[in-house]
């Protein structure tokens, strides 16, 4: 597959198919689609418990067009690594993927991948990162912002996320990224570069959620843009001890782009509506974002090119 | 009844032609006719539509269609009706009106 550099060049051949059971303006099933058509045919897909495990739909039908293992909740980079290792031993050479939810992989999932990564395991693992336990019904996670509601946090969540991106780095992961389908090009580079590349390599996606973010379905796309406009969300990637921002962020990370006020994109969304009320409380927020780019560009001054 | 039907969706004549395993094979409308779900329905203006397949890239669920002449069109068999298309469109050649499923 040639380098897409524009959306005409995006290949036509699907593999999600249409019909499947995610809730309407799912950033999720974007995702997938379009991990699929760079993956191709050559593809299999390992799957935790978690939203693509539902949104596969009911038996003996399935929407998935490459083939596709289900398995436990803790378990996705095990299973991933046990595919691709059995693939070696028969002599084939086969893309395979991890695709898990942020519960399956900040929480429950994380001792198995960080056991893969540690490993050198010849995998790609996307996390879609959807910022709590979507398919059980909007449960807080650790990739939880700071003040979203949840259905397990009425009054909005107290402590900070986690940071997957940081801990993958400090595990020796050879390729990491940080990617939103709202940028397509950007996804679509990062995901070739993964596709070329051996070894363990993990990418983070933010995945706008319209049923837990509590949000028009038709803004999926403009939040996702907006998590990166305002720096709530930071688009890097980390290649052979090299880390850079791309896309927007670099111009933010240049100081050629300002960041926008984080409020443009709380307020969209229904689950900070316990952090829209109170000034304090947006600009705590803010300063949150802030420390975090202080944080990132300091990672950006000690991985840089040397 | 719901295994008879399950038996002839997968095209099986008898129990030993069952898989191993519970193998679920690809096919479209897995999760039933999707096209039910929406409230509104987005219209596309042929005559405004430019074809830059902006649309058609964001259609999380492959509702929106690539036309012989380059412009695209919906399936309303499967459109959720999220209307990303809608608010992504640079044109705004695609319009909202609400759903009225006739007959």
């Amino acid at each position: 597959m040639s380098k897409v550099k524009s959306i005409k060049d995006i290949p036509l051949q699907e593999y999600l198919m249409p019909g499947h059971a995610a809730c309407a303006g799912c950033a999720m099933a974007l995702a997938v689609r379009h991990v699929l058509k760079i993956l191709g045919r050559n593809t299999t897909v390992t799957v935790p418990a978690c939203c693509l495990s539902v949104i596969q739909g009911i038996f003996p039908k399935t929407a998935v067009d490459v083939p596709l293992k289900n398995t436990a909740f803790a378990s996705a980079a095990a299973m991933a690594s046990g595919i691709k290792a059995g693939y070696r031993v028969q002599g084939k050479n086969v893309n395979v993927i991890a695709i898990a939810g942020d519960g399956g992989t900040y929480d429950i999932g994380i001792q198995a991948l960080s056991g893969a990564v540690e490993r050198n395991e010849d995998i790609i693992y996307l996390v879609y990162d959807n910022q709590a336990y979507m398919n059980t019904g909007i449960q807080r996670s650790g990739a939880t912002p700071y003040g979203a509601w949840t259905t397990t946090t009425p009054k909005g969540k107290t402590e900070k996320r986690k940071d997957l991106g940081f801990i993958m780095i400090a595990n020796g992961a050879r390729y990491v990224a940080t990617v939103t389908p709202s940028y397509l090009m950007d996804f679509y580079s990062k995901f070739q570069k993964a596709k070329e590349r051996k070894g363990s390599r993990v990418v983070i996606d933010l995945s706008p959620c319209p049923p837990g973010w509590r949000y028009d379905p038709g803004f999926t796309i403009e939040i996702g843009k907006l998590a990166v406009q305002t720096g709530a969300w930071i688009l890097w990637e980390f290649e052979d001890g090299v880390f850079q921002f791309t896309g927007f962020s670099k111009m933010i990370a240049e100081g050629k782009a300002k960041k926008k006020p984080v409020e443009s994109y709380l307020k969209l969304q229904g689950r900070f509506k316990e952090i829209i009320k109170s000034k304090e409380k947006i600009e705590y927020y803010q300063e949150l974002i802030n420390e975090n780019w202080e944080k990132y560009l300091k990672i950006a001054e000690i991985y840089k090119k040397k | 009844m719901r295994k008879v039907e399950v038996d002839k969706e997968m095209g099986l004549k008898s129990v030993k032609e069952y898989p191993p395993a519970p193998l679920s094979k690809p096919a479209e409308g897995a999760g039933g006719k999707t096209g039910l779900w929406r409230t509104y329905r987005p219209v596309v203006d042929l005559n405004k539509c430019t074809g830059c397949r902006i649309c058609w890239a964001y259609c999380p669920d492959r509702a929106i269609k690539l036309r012989d002449d380059g412009k695209v069109e919906v399936d309303y068999v499967w459109c959720k009706g999220c209307l990303i298309c809608f608010h992504e469109c640079p044109v705004k050649a695609i319009d909202k009106v609400v759903e009225e499923f006739g007959e």
